[in-house]
């Protein structure tokens, strides 16, 4: 059953509708305004985001999370690691970390739960737990994104191996683990560092510049493959 | 009774149960919802057929983008709770005749092919790679024409939402 990937994508569509639910039931206009715009910006980019993988499949030939991450193994001159991000999805990978910021609405792509502009957007009406609950899924969308891209750029679990059969066997979880950490902590550092994107900006830089950018790597990658 | 059959029954049971639902709740928001939960289960439906990569696609783009834009509009136009309004006479007349006719002959052809064997697993294609050969190779050009029809649609789409050339006066 050769769908890994696939199946996050779905379960990444799915987490729209709670957002714009939740605008939309909290029945006033600006969770509306912020629901909305939250919904239109999360489809928005997830064409770019699914682009940007189709880069990586066309490489590993594979749906299988396994099987990405086994083809990353070894490495190029005895130092350079075969990860997919020095392999030829240098750009690729910065579609994917542009797109799955928009995804996940964090800085610089938050304008729907900007907190100075539209009140906090479309969780305004909601406090104590079930806010809790938004939180808890938007820095859990975080993670699922950082091992994505560990997964499919950085090598997954491979890393140097050394010591005795027990350290071996798990040391790929401590890499996964550091790999998986360094993506939070850019996440968390672009946090504090940009400023976010208005609307109109977050919209077209999405539509008029990273899809065609996904689309050209995406062609580039094929010809690059078939040859 | 054998777990592929449970598993048919109880998915089968969420679409048709979802779809009732679908025409019966009053409020368009929630009709929306239970068609989300019958695309979902009609994926579950083409995995228990063996087509994995159908099933993916039906979760990512039927119930994960179509129907996020069904939402969209319901939302947008603030589309409230049904109005009631009086039954009519001759639907009942004609309709209850009418369903308990389209009953028995769908149970008349059922039972005529009920000595068939049922779908196996292998019979349609699964893996990627061979929905990829047959849309790719085989099935090349009603797929690019797909396509063409595709962007026919949102070409109407943006004439129709546009503004008519009067309304567009002069800034001045």
């Amino acid at each position: 059953m050769n769908i890994g990937l696939l199946v996050i994508l779905g379960v990444t569509s799915m987490g729209v509708y709670g957002v714009a639910l939740a605008g939309w039931s909290s029945n006033n206009k600006y969770s509306l305004l912020g629901g909305l715009r939250a919904s239109a910006q999360m489809v928005s980019y997830e064409i770019a985001l699914g682009l940007s993988l189709v880069g990586v499949l066309i490489q590993s030939s594979s749906f299988s999370l396994r099987t990405i991450v086994e083809a990353q193994g070894g490495r190029f001159l005895g130092i350079i690691p075969r990860w997919n991000i020095f392999h030829g999805q240098f750009i690729g990978f910065f579609i994917y970390l542009m797109a799955a910021y928009a995804e996940t609405n964090r800085i610089p792509f938050d304008l729907p739960e900007a907190e100075t502009e539209l009140v906090a957007g479309y969780h305004t009406e909601y406090s104590a737990m079930k806010f809790a609950m938004f939180f808890m899924a938007e820095y859990a969308n975080m993670i699922t994104v950082a091992c994505l891209a560990t997964i499919l750029f950085f090598g997954g679990w491979n890393g140097p191996l050394f010591g005795p059969p027990l350290v071996r066997a798990l040391l790929p979880l401590v890499w996964f683990v550091a790999k998986i950490f360094c993506f939070l902590f850019l996440y968390i550092w672009v946090r504090g560092t940009l400023p976010r994107f208005r609307y109109d900006q977050l919209m077209s830089f999405g539509w008029k510049f990273l899809l065609p950018l996904a689309i050209a790597n995406l062609v580039v990658t094929a010809v690059a493959v078939a040859w | 009774m054998s777990f592929h059959l449970i598993l048919f029954l109880a998915f089968g049971a969420v679409c048709v149960g979802g779809a009732v639902n679908l025409l019966a709740q009053r409020h368009p928001i929630n009709s929306a919802l239970s068609l989300i939960a019958v695309m979902a289960a009609l994926a579950g439906e083409y995995l228990l057929l063996g087509a994995e990569f159908v099933a993916a696609v039906q979760v990512i783009i039927y119930a994960g983008a179509v129907m996020v834009l069904f939402v969209f509009v319901i939302m947008l136009l603030n589309a409230g709770v049904e109005e009631e309004t009086k039954g009519s006479r001759v639907a009942v007349l004609l309709g209850v005749p009418g369903i308990l006719i389209g009953g028995v002959l769908m149970a008349w052809v059922v039972l005529q092919h009920s000595g068939t064997d049922a779908v196996p697993i292998d019979a349609l294609p699964g893996p990627p790679t061979t929905i990829a050969q047959l849309l790719f190779h085989d099935f090349l050009l009603p797929f690019e024409v797909t396509s063409v029809l595709i962007l026919i649609a949102i070409m109407g789409a943006v004439v129709l939402a546009s503004k008519p050339e009067s309304a567009a006066g002069k800034v001045d």
